[in-house]
């Protein structure tokens, strides 16, 4: 019996190809860094990291972490990637709240709900999220009066120099109320916050509620019929039996647009909010150090998009049907 | 809205810096000076000029959005103080001053499209720092300080503010990166009062707020207020507070790389200078040059015209390259009084931006 020749042995070929390709990627990577190491250097730019411990000397508004000039731009950054967390966090609830809602809407039996849904997702993602930033920005939020002429809703005061809402402070309930002719409340978002926050909100609903209509139309039509048949209401059919089934389908679409939502919210700077990126920019320029900053902030994104993906892969696990 | 235009420079944000990255053809060709052409004939070499001429055109960075300084007309024209510089370089090198490709840019881009070889000449109101000259830093080569300005603060005259310590806690419109940022942080930290930075990325975003009266105040240089102001629907609405917050000098920057390119858009800059001092201007520059011509008792005159000598070719430039600078845009005072001065709508006192025999700052050492 003669041994098999190599080139036709199924448990090393694979090894010896897969070994090949690495090797090319790795030679690739290899030459471009080496040419980017030759060439910084020869510019005079070679990486140092040594501006991450200096004094910033700007300052920053709104930030949850105590920051004044004195402070490091390490610290600075800190603070911007602090900033860029609160405002993803809140948005990824508020766009799968309000995407739920207007996907589930597409299937209402009252055809102007149906509408309403289409012509807001229709309008919402075919415009860039840019423009609708600036839109929210300078045509809404500053559009709004400020001091005693502030719009004033339950709970709520809206004015140009920020959102008021009511909440509990030193153990009772307070409402916003107007102090020197400044409105003073519980809680307080800028209208730069709110802004961004409307406009990532509103855009990435949009998607959500596509990415929930899809996974709900994959449920095949039998599945409303039988639940017709054992008498269950329109909504408790969509909750009990339509819903857990779509789950299936939409989860691996949400996490595109969660991911979509970690990157678009570095377009804060459109409206004046103090995120990651805009701490970065003032820092690339007072320091010079271009390369290092922009690595900074690949690595903060791409650390947030991946934390994001490993969470909705694990989520995606648990709502899979288990097969034998 | 002006969102067309501020989508497009946002979406051009990170070309320089990916340029930067990928500058590794040209920091290898320019950088040595081993592969450099020879220009001018008389054995200068800069790649940078090599370049420019064989393109026909100067690619000259600009802001593009500060009235006075540089800004695009109804026709489609750029027009302004730092324009003007781009054009009398590009008049000096190529022979005439239409031969510029303008590109905007913001104050974050500005010096990676510099370094990366994107812009050959900064024109925009840029201050010279230590920073920002050293190769450590920002790496670039400072052209002579063309404008002596200061960082200042703009308040509603309706606000009744009238001194830094009126805005105490209260919201500040400011550009994101730019010198004057630092300059107001130092001041209100030095005098211990707090405030709410509100930072934008372009002019007309942080004004646009600043109209829509979001900030008790705009904080940037003292000459882009005024320009901005000549914009608003009431200027005299508006009022500058007299604190000069700092010293911001500006001039034109080139890439450290190159220094011949970076002497010969210093003289460039200096034979304007030099022309208000002798007197040389649009007009009279062709019969100051047949002057030149006839009376070789003129000897100054003569050689700053190129009629005698070789500084032109010295620098790898022509040797009239004043002549065509001059034709193309005039001296220092004229493109001062038509793009900032008293025959623009913008009327700043010149101050400092005068001659040194007229008790300013500008000064240029002799062409010999």
């Amino acid at each position: 019996m003669t041994a098999t020749p190599w080139w036709r042995n199924r448990r090393l070929l694979p090894w010896l190809l897969q070994g090949a390709v690495g090797l090319v990627v790795l030679l690739v990577i290899a030459l471009l860094m080496t040419n980017l190491v030759r060439n910084l250097t020869a510019a005079g730019l070679l990486l140092s990291w040594r501006w991450l411990g200096q004094p910033a000397g700007f300052d920053l508004s709104e930030t949850l972490l105590p920051f004044n000039a004195s402070m490091s731009y390490g610290r600075a950054l800190l603070v911007g990637l602090v900033n860029t967390l609160r405002v993803i966090v809140i948005a990824l609830v508020g766009s799968s709240l309000l995407g739920l809602l207007v996907g589930m809407a597409a299937f209402s039996r009252n055809g102007l709900l149906r509408g309403l849904a289409r012509v807001y997702v229709e309008v919402v993602r075919n415009v860039p999220l840019l423009l609708q930033l600036l839109f929210w920005y300078f045509v809404v939020f500053l559009a709004l009066p400020d001091g005693t002429a502030a719009l004033r809703l339950p709970a709520v005061v809206l004015a140009k120099s920020g959102l008021y809402l009511a909440g509990f402070s030193q153990g009772s309930w307070q409402l916003p109320q107007l102090a020197n002719s400044g409105w003073q409340a519980p809680l307080h978002l800028s209208v730069e916050f709110a802004a961004l926050l409307t406009g990532l909100i509103t855009y990435i609903g949009a998607f959500i509620a596509e990415v929930v209509r899809g996974g709900i139309a994959s449920v095949p039509r039998g599945q409303w019929e039988a639940a017709g048949a054992l008498g269950l209401h329109w909504a408790a059919s969509l909750r009990h039996i339509v819903l857990p089934q779509a789950l299936r389908v939409i989860i691996p679409g949400l996490t595109n647009q969660y991911i979509s939502l970690a990157k678009a919210s570095s377009l804060a700077l459109a409206c004046g909010f103090t995120d990651l990126y805009s701490v970065a920019e003032t820092t690339l320029n007072q320091t010079g150090r271009a390369v290092e900053v922009v690595l900074v902030l690949l690595a903060a994104y791409l650390s947030i998009d991946l934390l994001i993906s490993a969470t909705m892969n694990g989520l995606n696990r648990l709502v899979q049907v288990r097969e034998r | 809205m002006k969102g067309f235009e501020t989508v497009l420079r946002r979406l051009k944000a990170l070309v320089p810096l990916a340029l930067l990255l990928a500058a590794s053809g040209c920091a290898n060709d320019s950088g040595g000076g081993a592969g450099g052409g020879v220009a001018g004939g008389s054995g200068v070499r800069s790649a940078h000029m090599e370049a420019i001429r064989s393109r026909g055109q100067l690619s000259c960075g600009v802001d593009g959005q500060v009235a006075g300084f540089s800004s695009v007309g109804a026709d489609g024209r750029y027009r302004g103080f730092d324009v003007d510089v781009c054009r009398a370089v590009a008049a000096a090198l190529l022979g005439s001053g239409e031969k510029v490709e303008f590109r905007n840019l913001t104050a974050t881009q500005r010096f990676p499209a510099v370094a990366s070889g994107e812009v050959d000449l900064l024109s925009r109101n840029t201050t010279v720092t230590l920073g920002r000259d050293a190769p450590g830093g920002n790496g670039m080569s400072f052209a002579p300080v063309l404008f002596h300005d200061g960082v200042g603060v703009m308040v509603p005259v309706a606000s009744g503010i009238t001194n830094l310590a009126g805005l105490q806690g209260r919201p500040i419109c400011l550009l994101s990166g730019a010198t004057s940022e630092q300059a107001l942080t130092d001041a209100m930290r030095r005098d211990n009062h707090s405030y709410v930075p509100l930072k934008f990325s372009t002019i007309d975003e942080m004004f646009g707020a600043y109209q829509q009266g979001r900030c008790a105040a705009a904080s940037i240089d003292r000459s882009a207020l005024a320009a901005q102001r000549t914009t608003f629907a009431d200027p005299a609405a508006h009022r500058i507070l007299p604190d000069v917050l700092s010293k911001e000098p500006l001039g034109p920057a080139t890439a450290q790389a190159d220094p011949a390119w970076a002497d010969a858009v210093r003289w460039i800059v200096y034979a304007l200078i030099e022309a208000e001092d002798q007197g040389i201007t649009q007009a009279n520059v062709k019969a100051k040059l047949a002057e030149a011509r006839t009376n070789p008792k003129l000897a100054d005159r003569r050689r700053f015209l190129g009629v005698e000598g070789n500084l032109g070719s010295q620098l790898g430039l022509p040797d009239d390259f004043v002549v065509k600078a001059i034709t193309a845009v005039g001296n220092y005072g004229e493109i001062y009084s038509r793009n900032v001065g008293d025959g623009s709508p913008l009327k700043i006192t010149p101050g400092p931006n005068r001659l040194w025999k007229d008790g300013g700052l500008l000064v240029s050492p002799p062409f010999r």
